[in-house]
């Protein structure tokens, strides 16, 4: 075949051109996170800074009057608020994702295959506000009704976020869980073990860092949700004594006071230290993650 | 004989478990639309928002959540992908490579309240755009590039290597191999990805209560001019999607029918999520079949 | 005439050495088989042939290869020379696209744009590879649809139509039945006349079959070659009679 310089210098310098843009789109992603680091941090930081607020009255004071001649914006009742929601919310759906999981792995793999692994995805994409909104119209009646209270409450915040990380921890189990190779079962069932058995002496604990990666992704996302929570959980700036009295987390008293504040008061540099909280638990899962899944994986 | 006994016990547990969540899963998504059935017509879908009174509808902000879908996914998936495949066919194992990997794992699992924030700070306030929808865009591009990088990914190395050496041996150079063989493979993968991800930006509200903006100026369809307030095509303007207008409603909704709209909404949000859930496996299948000749 | 030659060629995957020293010269126009049982180096040999171990990450090479006199690591750009060779792979490997996209692939990667000029080589291309019969009227289907003994000589079309001098053929029959066996073997008897072919086999039947010459490997090295009826029946070496009585018997 005759060959044309002048397209063998063009294909070759679109080789080289190809390389550089992706080169280029990969590297955006490094800038972005760098920058979204960056900017979090400096804003967050200048309520020490800048304010001269202390680090230990902004973690472990519950005393928020943000608008006040002295502001005080301890924000010990959001962080709190935040685990207890989550914490609460991942042991309802722990159990129930891990379970289902498996129901889909070793026990029906056909039906759940076929119904239960696209209801599975379809959670996954229900928007968070829809999740809020029905458990603002369904659950917070039903709560002050049965149980008393308003309604706006720990339990209504527990269980819409138990829903919604429902998915992620059943779809990220599910892979862990199907990534096990076939024969560690079958030198299960050769030694006479029911499914049961297998499942509780072999399957589980060869899944540990799979299912525990999926836990942590939950808690993230639970702890990360902001809307859902904050319809139905009250925002009241306290530490809830019971689970029916209404509350407050981090992402929700910025949610709610981001738009009422202005850019530099104190007020608003300390929702953006929570950001910065927000981002640093983030991280720390992240790395969380990073560790449990090089420790012990199946391969 | 005991342990065949715990064998079954936990066998109907498991089939409990998996009943309940299929049945809460039916209940839920009927109730969500048997609620905002009234509301599933075209007036509501078409006309704009009333403040105080009874009937107004949600044009404008389904308009807005398909306006910066749009423009989102315009800006997000050629990057999204490019990356994908600088991961899946340059990148070597090394420091560089890790620290992409850290970085879309980090962006991915951020909260997009985090993510709305920062867009905040630079695409509405540092650009002087204000509350717009090409903010918005961008803050979503933020939320959705990591996921677009990893599908792309996964996509691209699941396409087998045959099909990579069979190209090299015809003498291609690797950019070719890229464009005409391995990208065109691993569409299908990617196709449906881009659609999963359209519904999760589509439902996406947090991250655009402070970017797109909480508020919706009135459009007129017929003025296309780009620069003036009213017009859909101009991308500076402040542009609340049905989301955020859920959220809105909820909080501070003024209409005396506040609570009919905004279950209206969420099941024509739902019925859009649902749609492109079932366009994807469908759309995916249908690119599979043709691909492997099976038509 | 000579049209390749190897000389001293070492090859490394990371610390374990796949080739030792292998020196071989293939006729042009002729076909060579390499034999040799499993892991023994041949397949390995012959993708240094097209440069196609470049891809692989930790492979080190020495020595030279000679095509038609120059040093295909050091004088002949990669893309250039894989053009020259071409190569048909142990599995049929035809791309996700139609038959006639799948023929049509090289040349278009190599610039030719012409419409007309495109159908004549996809014609005799696929007429060449004994194909054009069978899909002359199914060329805008997709290439997946054919049968796997098809698929195969649809991979050796795509490989005549950038016009290669010489084509590598990585045991190109082993996933094939018997039937498409003999259909790619008479094809291999008809493209030696204008193409230098070198056969990767497992089979010993085959390589009686099919080649004019051939080289035993054992353990990364050449232990013989020649002419296939040498090789064959008159043996120089203890190792390749083993081999070949083994198989035989």
């Amino acid at each position: 075949m005759t060959v044309d310089k002048k397209y063998e210098s063009k294909r070759k310098a679109a080789d080289v051109f190809g390389r550089v843009i992706v080169f280029i789109s990969a590297l955006l992603l490094i800038i972005i996170t760098v920058s979204l680091f960056l900017f979090v941090t400096s804003k967050g930081l200048s309520t020490f800074i800048k304010d001269g607020i202390s680090i230990k009255e902004f973690l472990f004071s519950t005393t928020w009057n943000p608008d006040r001649e002295v502001p005080a914006v301890g924000s010990l009742q959001f962080i709190i608020g935040s685990i207890l929601v989550s914490v609460f919310a991942i042991m309802i759906s722990a159990p129930l994702g891990v379970s289902s999981a498996i129901f889909m792995v070793e026990i029906e793999k056909k039906l759940g295959q076929k119904i239960l692994q696209p209801a599975i995805e379809i959670f996954v994409g229900i928007p968070s506000v829809v999740y809020g909104w029905v458990g603002l119209t369904v659950l917070v009646p039903f709560i002050s009704k049965h149980f008393g209270g308003l309604g706006f409450s720990l339990l209504a915040g527990i269980l819409v976020l138990a829903v919604m990380t429902l998915p992620t921890i059943t779809s990220v189990s599910t892979d862990s869980i199907k990534s096990l190779p076939v024969e560690i079962r079958e030198a299960s069932y050769a030694l006479g073990a029911t499914r049961w058995q297998t499942i509780r002496h072999v399957v589980i604990p060869a899944a540990k860092p799979g299912i525990l990666t999926a836990i942590i992704l939950g808690l993230a996302r639970a702890f990360g949700e902001a809307l859902a929570v904050q319809m139905v959980i009250g925002n009241r700036p306290v530490i809830p004594k019971s689970f029916l009295e209404p509350m407050s987390t981090i992402t929700s008293i910025i949610t709610m006071d981001m738009g009422n504040t202005v850019m530099g008061s104190v007020w608003n540099d300390a929702l953006w230290s929570l950001a910065l909280l927000l981002l640093i638990i983030s991280f720390t899962f992240i790395i969380i993650i990073r560790l449990v899944g090089r420790r012990g994986m199946y391969k | 004989m005991n342990s065949k006994l715990y064998d079954k016990i936990a066998t109907i547990y498991f089939y409990v478990v998996a009943t309940f969540l299929i049945v809460f899963l039916i209940s839920l998504i009927s109730y969500i639309l048997y609620q905002g059935r009234t509301r599933l017509n075209i007036d509501f879908l078409t006309s704009p928002p009333k403040f105080m009174e009874v009937g107004g509808g949600i044009g404008p902000q389904l308009f807005n959540s398909i306006e910066l879908l749009i423009i989102t996914l315009i800006i997000s998936v050629p990057i999204g992908l490019g990356a994908g495949i600088y991961m899946a066919e340059y990148a070597k194992p090394g420091l560089l490579t890790e620290i992409i990997r850290l970085s879309v794992e980090t962006l991915s699992s951020m909260p997009s309240i985090v993510v709305g924030l920062f867009g905040l700070l630079v695409f509405v306030t540092m650009t002087g755009w204000g509350y717009s929808l090409i903010a918005g865009a961008l803050t979503l591009t933020v939320l959705n590039l990591p996921v677009m990088t990893r599908v792309s990914e996964d996509s691209i190395r699941s396409v087998p290597n045959s099909l990579r050496e069979a190209s090299y041996a015809l003498g291609s150079t690797k950019w070719q191999t890229i464009v005409k063989v391995v990208v065109p493979a691993a569409m299908p993968g990617i196709i449906t990805g881009i659609i999963l991800t359209a519904g999760r930006i589509f439902g996406e509200a947090a991250a655009l209560l402070y970017t797109a903006g909480m508020s919706s100026p009135a459009l007129n369809f017929s003025n296309l001019n780009p620069s003036s307030p009213t017009s859909p095509l101009n991308i500076f303007r402040s542009a609340e999607t049905l989301a955020v207008y859920i959220w809105k409603v909820n909080s501070e909704g003024l209409a005396p029918d506040a609570r009919q709209i905004a279950d209206g909404a969420a099941a024509v949000l739902l019925l859009m999520v649902l749609i492109f859930n079932i366009l994807a496996r469908w759309l995916g299948s249908i690119l599979y079949k043709r691909m492997t000749g099976e038509k | 005439m000579k049209k390749i030659e190897v000389r001293e060629l070492d090859l490394f995957y990371g610390e374990v050495q796949a080739l030792k020293k292998i020196n071989l010269d293939v006729e042009a126009n002729s076909v060579l088989a390499l034999i040799g049982p499993s892991g023994c180096g041949k397949s390995t040999f012959i993708r240094t042939l097209n440069r196609m171990n470049d891809l692989i990450e930790g492979v080190k090479i020495n020595g030279t290869v000679l095509l038609d006199g120059q040093d295909i690591y050091k004088e002949v750009d990669v893309i250039e020379l894989r053009k020259k060779v071409g190569m048909v792979f142990q599995k049929p490997n035809p791309f996700p696209m139609t038959v006639y996209d799948n023929v049509a692939y090289g040349p278009r990667i190599h610039g030719i744009k012409d419409k007309k000029k495109l159908n004549e080589i996809v014609e005799k291309s696929l007429k060449a590879a004994a194909l054009w019969d069978e899909v002359k009227d199914r060329l805008h289907k997709s290439a997946l649809s054919l049968s796997g003994g098809q698929q195969q000589r649809l991979c050796i079309a795509r490989t005549l139509a950038v016009e290669p001098e010489v084509i590598l053929m990585d045991e190109p029959t082993s996933a094939l039945d018997p039937i498409s066996t003999m259909k790619i073997e008479e094809l291999i008897e008809e493209l030696k006349k204008k193409y230098t072919i070198i056969i990767v086999t497992h089979n010993m039947q085959q390589a009686g079959r099919v080649s004019d010459y051939t080289a035993f490997f054992l353990n990364g090295e050449l232990i013989e070659s020649g002419p296939t009826d040498q090789v064959f029946y008159n043996p120089k070496d203890k190792r390749t009679e083993d081999y070949i009585t083994g198989r035989f018997g």
